[in-house]
Formats: structure tokens, C-alpha cells, sequence
């Protein structure tokens, strides 16, 4: 039995058939071929998964399909500026400049939670930082980078939203 | 010309746009048309007799395409998996060396062991019809510490190993150690676990396989650190494909740390189902899976004792190690407790005498080899908490001890008493650095401070050395290597002068698409965005032994180096040619050729040009074309090291250790990329401080059960562990490397975990505490404090 799930994905509205029991992590993956969105464990700890439903930062492997029906969801594809292009979003220039990733496979969803911790304070402090990563595991770069680049990506978010 | 990126800068990666847009490749990404899933069924029990599997449900299952067993593998005459080192005892009697076949035949020997693949439609049929499965197990009891598997009485895994010991292994001079040991002033005595851990690479292991009957050929896409030695090992001894036949991939790999560098049972598995179906067959792992499949590391017991004379100076140091192998040899098990472990005894230290014993034993867990540093932070941790030990019972300061005793600059080349010359080295500057850099000299202030919160502070050092860009092939022949340890690159200059790199070692996090750009935009003079790195793929690249233990740069950057000049030697013939000069006067500088002392020059890309358009070109002498290889075989290993300081707060009401501080001055060689050195300093620190604090995978004797067996219960390091560290390098020169470098990828893994339990016995040690084991766990620490009976938390 599949049901009908009907949400807006990365700006467009998206319709798919599913099992109820498909996880929002592998219908994007397998189904709506976004693989970006990774899965690095079986009991919500590691965090490469995260995506944005309706705005709130959220590990996919935790969340049914039909969830989804009616929301808005941003995956690490939806972040690039207008389609086709290559402009990336400040967190992620950040994170370039700032050498916050290394084998890439955590940093879809470090980016995922660093801009919604960045969206969610301003001002943000290395604490608040290495407190909001704490359900993010990277095993490549020791965190010292990521937390650079985070509030380095703040701070372009924050000079974007006040131009 | 364009914009030349050279050594010593910090260019942006090029590797990230693909991994910041959510664009990298992994093998869990991949798709073939036709796929078929495949699910492994494994041991729930750490040792039984397997006595039947019995198909029938599993195969009616809905969905279900195959279910392929031990006895099916049998059938078909498929090899056991190979172990790529042969050790020997002192007499030269060969290791035990039990078959490891790839799915379980009579007996199963770990949980996790595979016992049978179930390939069906859809991940989810594989997955329930491996639930039906009927695997009859007569359950033996099990025995996991290397403690209980040598005692008599103890459950043998093979019986034709008895005791469970592979190797009764030694190094050193015996003798010599004992008449020291008799004239010793001092003698310190430490007896340590080094714990076992799971690698945890964020992305779990995956494999597809596909077979093409029109050509015969079959693709291996997988999470390898070495597809060449997969291809190598997998074709020629375990499923008889030749090497032709048989393309191995590993795209883009998250995260290895050692534990994708081993040839895995499921690839083999996978491959062989491929045909046997006639599908395209994809297998990835769950992280739960992992913990009971991935191979594991350390996992060391060991005794250790240093002779000391009155002034402190060490006469001699003898250990005895009992490591575990779990149920079967891996690709490298047998070497990393013995080679890379017993070598590095020595440290940074004079030492004139040193003995070891290893023996190596088999018990009922997950595998054990490389992982990062493997057997090298083992080494440091026993030298580096024996130097304390042997400080703190003697009265001599911990920084002062280690000066007495540290190899003087201008000692080196330095040979040492077990194996080793290390060839360049530096420590005092390292540890000169550090004690500035970590603001050692105010440590009393901070300690006043926490005490004043009720907090117990410490400081803890570790000055070490290790053995890496893994090897010369000679060295290594003789400590019993199956395989070389040399690498190769090709560049590959295009008609327009652009180059296409193509390289034996993979990249999955060390940055080489930049580093490896950098050296040949330098060498050649070609702009950094017209090199391209190419790895990971047999088809593609004709050989590499891979990436693992620091070798990369070392190794495969001067087989790179080597190739780039022996473009540069043809362009300078082809210049001569059509500058109408002598090939001696032909200069190469900046990306041009030009005749000394005229301005008579011919850029790279003429030259690149003339090469592939030949119309005038020296064809009677010299090939059209430019694209040249080299092979690097290294003439020994290199030696980084350094020294690192870590500074903890241990609260006595909660037993919690908080890192505070970290300082590290490691000595890398020739920095290629600093930023990209920084980052693997930064990683492979965290990851010896996971050891140190959190990580420990904890076994159930009796029942073989692994009880850390999910992220869950096996603790990570997280961002809010970690304080912001110091990390600073003080390089000498290797100098047998073309470029000087040395390696960094594990040298942070190396160096923390002494440090960090340094600290932590410094932070205790007005209570009487001289040791504790890893990882200083809160309840670990918080039982010492309760057993200390001192009036910890009083007030």
C-alpha cells in the first residue's frame, strides 16, 4: 500500500507515492534521487541527515513520509542560489573558506543545523555553536574548523539579511 | 602559465564544491539499472558450530532472488580471505594462519561473523527474508579478552592453535635488557590496557557489484582506501578473476581511518553474487552492522617496565603485550601489534636497550587491524605513561625527564635498538615549542583557579615519534610483507597543457585533488585550475597501493614529484629540438623552456602542443606524446613527531574529565598545504582524545556479546567536547623524500591519548592515583575517586 504525499520541495511542489513506513531520509534518496541527504547510522546520533521541514532543522531517518504532506522541505540541493547556478549559500562559503569539511560526507547536514542555528541567533558564541552541532557527528575534522566556519557563516547571514 | 598554486600555500579545496552542494558520489549513491539488494546474515553468537542452514522460508519469501551460504562458496572453490602479512617467532616458525572464509564454514568464531547473503528485489524483501532464515547454531562458549583466551582451559577458536596464540612474537635484545635491568638504580613498573575501538568513519561501508557476461568483466564500486589491492587480492586469490577482468572503484569515500583499507569478505561475496544472479547486486551497511563487521583496533594488554640510573637516564625497556587478533587474521592484523608497534618503542628517547613480546591471540570479536596510527599510538601511550611513572616515582619533573633522555638534534641520523634509523628529528624543538605555545609556566595560576571552584586541574605531556609513508618494499619483504609498499603516478599533459593526474593513492578527506594539484602547478608551471586528480579507479589508474598510514604525500606525492620531472626532462628535449639548441642549455623555469642566457623560450603549452602535433618535432629520437609515470619505492619510512600538551578539569563530584587546553608542535616535514595540514592535525587530535575520554568497545565474555554496539552506547566526540586547540608544526627535513615531507595524517592520533591520560593522572595524583586505564570514562573516574577514601567531595 502507498499513499500520496504532496509538500513543497526546495521551492517546488513535489508530488510522490510511498509506503507509510518510508523514512523522509530514503524516499529523498531513493525515490526523488537527492542523494546530498546521508545516512550515517540507525539511531538518530550522527546527523548527516538533517534537513529543514518547514523551516526547523530535523534528522530525515526520524521522520515518516507522510509527514510530509503539506510541509516545506529545504535539503542541502535547495541551497544553491536560482536553479542552475552555482552561487552557494554563505554557510557553505564558509565552510570552503574555512576548510570546515574534509571527507564530506557529515557536511550536508553540519550545513543543514548550521544555518538553522545561525538563523535562530544572531549573535551567536562558540558555545552556543559547539552546543547547537552536539547531535552532528564528524569524525574528519576534530569540530575546530566546523565551529570557525559556522560563525563565520553567521556573520555572512547575518551582514546578507541586514543589506 | 595562469595562476600557479605552489608548495607552501593554502588554495581552497577543489574537492569541496562537489561535497558542499550535496553532489559528492559515494557508493551508497550509485545505481545500476536491474539492481538487486543484498543483505548479509551474521552470527548473533560469538562462537558456535554451525550445524545447518536451512534455505526454504528465506527463499520463498517475497521478492527473494538468492541465498548464497559457506557451502555454496565451497562449491564453487572460492579462496579464503588472504592476510597480506606473515610474522614469524624468534625461532622463525611461521604464524597460525587459520583459512578466513568469506561467508562462515563449520563454525562461527564472532558475532557478526557471515554466515549467508540474502539477495532480493528491494532492500526491505532482503532484509525480511534474512529474518527467515533457519540457521541452526550449537552455541560454544565464547572468549574475548586476550587475558582469558591464552589462560589454559580457555575455549579454543582453532584446533590447530593452541592457546589461541597466531604468534609468540619477539624484538630486541633480550639479554641486553636483563644485564641492564640488573644494574638499574630504579626500575618503574606499569601495567596498561590500550582499549579496543570501533573506527566509525561517518559513512558506513557499501559495495555493489555488477557482471557483464558480453565481456566478462566485473565492476567492484566500494568504500576502499586501496581498490588496486582489493582488485589485487579479491581477483587473484579469492575468486580466481583475472586481473584484466576485474575493475575495482571507490569514489568518494567518507571517512576511512584504516577501517576501509582491509579486502572485506562482503566484497567478495558481493562480486561472486553478481554473477551467480546475472543482476547488478548493491549491499550497504547500517552503522549497527558496522560495529560488528568493520575491524577493529588496539585492543592491547600489556606490562612494561623501565631501568632507570640515578640521574633518571633509561637504561633499558622491556614490554610484554598481549594483542588481540578476535576471530580471524585481517589484511594486516598480524603486523600492526608487532612491526608497527614494538619499532617505535624507542620514542624520541635514548634508550640503549629495549626488548618486547608480543603475543598475538585470537578470541572471539570482530578482527582487529590498522586503525589510525595503528600500532603507533599504542607504542607512544605504554613509552609516554611509563616516562611518568618512572618520573613521579623517581621525584623528577615530567618536562626535565624527558629532556635528559631526548635524542639531541644533532644526533640524527639516529639508529635505534629496535630496527629503526630515524633519519631527521627534532624533539627538544618540538617540545620547546609546546611548553611556550600551551603557557606551561602559568599552569599553577589555572590550577589555583579550578581548585578554588572545587576542580581538580592537570597537565599532561606526550613526546613521540612515529614510523610512517609506509615503505620501503626490501624493509618491508623482510618483516613479512605479502605485497610492496611503493606507489605510482602518471601526468598526463594534454595537447593544450592541460594535466590530468592519475594516481595510485585515494583520496577520502586528506585533500590530495588539492595538494596533489599544488605540486604539479608548482613543478610545471601550469595553473592550479588545469590539474586534475584522478583516483580510485583500476580502470583508470594503472596501480597504487592506496592510502593508509601516512603515506600518501610521502610516497605517492614523489612518485608525482618523479613523474613531473620526467615530463619536464622529455618537454626540455622537445624544446631543444624546436629552439634549435642544445638540450644541456635548455632551462626550465615558471612554466617555460627557454636556451640560458638568450630569450629564445617555448611555453608549456607549445611545448604540449609540438608533443601531440608533431609536424616539427625530433621524431627520429624521441616519441610523440607527453605523458610519463613513475614508481616510488621509498628508501625507508619517515619520522614525524612532536610533542603535545593537554591540560584537563576533573570534577571530583561527577568523576567528569574536561579537556581544556590543547597544545600540539608537531614536526611533519615539508608542509605542502597548511591549512589542509591543520586540519588533519585537528582530526586525528580529536580522535586520540576519543580514545582517551569516550571510545572503548566493550565485550561480554562468556557470550561474545558486543555490548557497545551502536552509536548509542560507543561514545563519539562531539563539538562540545573539544576546547579550541593550538596546533603549531616545528619541521625538519626528511631527507630521503623528494620534497622533505613527512606525513601528518596520524600524528595527532599518536600524540593526544598519552597527553590527555597524563593530565588526568597529573589532575589526580595528590590523591595517590599513579594510573588510569582508558577511556577515563566519569564513572571510571569517579569509582578511582571512591576508592581513593579521600575526602574528595567533603564540604
Amino acid at each position: 500500500m502507498t499513499v500520496q504525499i504532496s509538500f513543497t520541495l526546495n521551492g517546488r511542489p513535489t508530488t510522490v507515492e510511498a509506503e507509510p513506513a518510508t523514512l523522509v531520509a530514503e524516499l529523498l534518496r531513493e525515490q526523488l534521487h537527492l542523494t546530498g541527504t546521508h545516512i550515517g547510522c540507525d539511531t538518530s546520533q550522527c546527523g548527516a541527515c538533517v534537513v529543514h521541514l518547514d523551516g526547523l532543522p530535523v534528522k530525515s531517518c526520524t521522520l515518516l513520509a507522510p509527514a510530509l504532506d503539506g510541509a516545506t522541505l529545504l535539503t542541502i540541493e535547495g541551497l544553491l542560489g536560482a536553479p542552475g547556478s552555482n552561487q552557494m549559500h554563505p554557510m557553505q562559503e564558509a565552510f570552503r573558506e574555512h576548510h570546515g569539511l574534509q571527507c564530506g560526507f557529515c557536511t550536508p547536514g553540519m550545513l543543514m543545523t548550521a544555518i538553522a542555528l545561525a538563523a535562530e541567533k544572531p549573535d551567536l558564541t562558540e558555545a552556543d555553536v559547539r552546543h547547537g552541532l552536539e547531535g552532528n557527528i564528524c569524525r574528519c575534522t576534530g569540530y575546530q574548523n566546523i565551529v570557525i566556519s559556522v560563525m563565520a557563516g553567521a556573520a555572512a547571514m547575518n551582514a546578507a539579511k541586514g543589506e | 602559465m595562469g595562476n600557479v598554486i605552489g608548495i607552501g600555500a593554502a588554495p581552497k579545496r577543489k574537492e569541496d564544491q562537489r561535497f558542499l552542494t550535496g553532489r559528492g558520489n559515494y557508493v551508497s549513491d550509485i545505481k545500476r539499472p536491474g539492481m538487486a539488494a543484498g543483505v548479509f546474515v551474521r552470527s548473533p553468537h560469538g562462537h558456535a558450530v554451525l550445524r545447518g542452514i536451512d534455505k526454504s522460508a528465506a527463499l520463498a519469501s517475497p521478492g527473494v532472488i538468492a541465498v548464497l551460504t559457506g557451502e555454496d562458496a565451497a562449491a564453487d572453490k572460492l579462496g579464503s580471505l588472504p592476510c597480506g602479512w606473515g610474522i614469524s617467532d624468534a625461532k622463525g616458525v611461521p604464524m597460525k594462519e587459520p583459512p578466513f572464509p568469506m561467508l562462515a564454514q563449520g563454525k562461527v568464531r564472532f558475532v557478526g561473523d557471515m554466515v549467508a547473503f540474502v539477495i532480493a528485489e528491494t532492500p526491505d524483501q532482503a532484509e525480511a527474508a534474512a529474518e527467515l532464515l533457519a540457521v541452526d547454531y550449537e552455541v560454544l562458549p565464547s572468549v574475548v579478552s586476550v587475558l582469558e583466551a591464552v589462560r589454559p582451559g580457555a575455549p579454543q577458536l582453532f584446533d590447530d592453535v593452541p592457546n589461541n596464540i597466531c604468534c609468540d612474537w619477539e624484538l630486541g635484545d633480550k639479554a641486553a635488557v636483563e644485564a641492564a635491568f640488573k644494574k638499574a638504580a630504579h626500575v618503574a613498573k606499569l601495567s596498561l590496557v590500550n582499549n579496543r575501538l570501533i573506527g566509525n568513519p561517518m559513512e558506513p561501508r557499501a559495495a555493489i557489484a555488477e557482471y557483464e557476461p558480453g565481456t566478462d568483466r566485473f565492476t567492484l564500486w566500494t568504500t576502499s582506501q586501496f581498490p588496486h589491492v582489493v582488485r589485487f587480492l579479491m581477483g587473484a586469490l579469492v575468486l580466481n578473476i583475472p586481473q584484466h577482468k576485474l575493475r575495482v572503484v571507490a569514489p568518494d569515500v567518507g571517512g576511512g581511518f584504516g577501517v576501509k583499507q582491509f579486502h572485506y569478505g562482503e566484497e567478495a561475496v558481493i562480486t561472486w553474487a553478481a554473477k551467480r544472479v546475472k543482476r547488478p547486486v548493491k549491499w550497504v551497511a547500517s552503522r549497527s552492522e558496522g560495529y560488528v563487521s568493520d575491524r577493529h583496533g588496539r585492543d592491547h594488554v600489556t606490562e612494561a617496565e623501565l631501568a632507570l640510573d640515578e640521574t633518571g637516564k633509561f637504561l633499558a625497556f622491556r614490554v610484554n603485550t598481549l594483542a588481540n587478533m578476535g576471530g580471524y587474521l585481517s589484511t594486516f592484523g598480524p603486523n600492526i601489534p608487532t612491526n608497527l608497534y614494538a619499532p617505535l618503542l624507542g620514542g624520541v628517547y635514548t634508550t640503549p636497550a629495549i626488548y618486547c613480546n608480543v603475543k598475538v591471540v585470537f578470541t572471539n570479536t570482530v578482527p582487529v587491524d590498522a586503525y589510525r596510527g595503528a600500532g603507533r599510538p599504542e607504542a607512544t601511550f605504554v613509552l609516554e605513561r611509563m616516562v611518568d611513572v618512572a618520573a613521579s616515582e623517581m621525584g623528577i619533573d615530567r618536562v626535565e625527564i624527558r629532556r635528559r633522555n631526548m635524542i639531541p638534534k644533532e644526533a640524527y641520523p639516529y639508529q635505534t635498538p629496535v630496527l629503526v634509523q630515524y633519519d631527521s628529528g627534532d624533539p627538544m624543538g618540538c617540545l620547546d615549542g609546546a611548553l611556550v605555545a600551551a603557557d606551561v609556566k602559568n599552569f599553577g595560576i589555572r590550577k589555583a583557579a579550578s581548585a578554588s571552584k572545587g576542580k581538580f586541574r592537570g597537565l599532561g605531556y606526550s613526546t613521540y615519534v612515529e614510523a610512517c609513508g609506509l615503505a620501503p618494499s626490501r624493509f618491508a619483504g623482510r618483516l613479512g610483507a605479502r605485497g610492496g609498499l611503493y606507489e605510482s603516478a602518471t601526468v598526463r599533459v594534454h595537447p593544450t597543457g592541460q594535466v590530468t593526474v592519475m594516481i595510485g593513492t585515494h583520496n577520502h578527506g586528506q585533500g590530495h585533488e588539492t595538494t596533489f594539484a599544488q605540486i604539479v602547478s608548482e613543478k610545471l608551471g601550469v595553473s592550479f585550475e588545469n590539474v586534475d586528480i584522478v583516483f580510485g579507479d583500476t580502470d583508470r589508474v594503472q596501480f597504487g597501493m592506496g592510502t593508509y598510514g601516512s603515506r600518501s604525500l610521502v610516497v605517492g606525492g614523489a612518485a608525482l614529484s618523479k613523474a613531473t620531472d620526467k615530463v619536464i626532462a622529455k618537454g626540455k628535449k622537445i624544446a631543444a629540438h624546436l629552439l634549435e639548441a642544445a638540450e644541456v642549455d635548455i632551462q626550465f623555469e615558471a612554466g617555460n623552456f627557454s636556451v640560458a642566457g638568450t630569450d629564445r623560450t617555448k611555453s608549456f603549452e607549445e611545448i604540449a602542443g609540438a608533443a601531440y602535433v608533431p609536424h616539427n618535432y625530433p621524431l627520429e629520437v624521441l616519441e610523440p606524446g607527453l605523458e610519463e609515470q613513475a614508481y616510488y619505492d621509498p628508501v625507508n619510512f619517515t619520522y614525524p613527531g612532536g610533542c603535545h600538551i593537554a591540560e584537563v578539569e576533573v570534577d571530583p563530584e561527577t568523576g567528569t574529565v574536561t579537556l581544556v587546553n590543547y597544545t600540539a608542535v608537531d614536526d611533519v616535514g615539508t608542509v605542502i598545504n597548511p591549512m589542509i595540514v591543520e586540519g588533519q592535525l585537528h582530526g586525528g587530535i580529536v580522535q586520540g582524545v576519543g580514545q582517551a575520554l569516550f571510545e572503548n568497545a566493550v565485550y561480554d565474555e562468556g557470550s561474545g556479546q558486543l555490548l557497545s554496539g551502536s552509536l548509542m552506547d560507543y561514545c563519539m566526540p562531539r563539538a562540545d567536547h573539544m576546547p579550541m586547540m593550538k596546533v603549531a608544526t616545528h619541521s625538519t627535513l626528511c631527507t630521503h623524500t623528494p620534497m622533505g615531507v613527512k606525513g601528518c595524517g596520524e600524528v595527532g592520533t599518536i600524540g593526544s591519548p598519552a597527553a590527555v591520560i597524563n593530565a588526568v593522572v597529573d589532575a589526580l595524583s595528590h590523591l595517590g592515583v599513579t594510573h588510569v586505564d582508558m577511556p577515563a570514562t566519569p564513572n571510571r573516574i569517579w569509582r578511582l575517586l571512591q576508592n581513593a577514601s579521600l575526602p574528595v567531595a567533603a564540604e
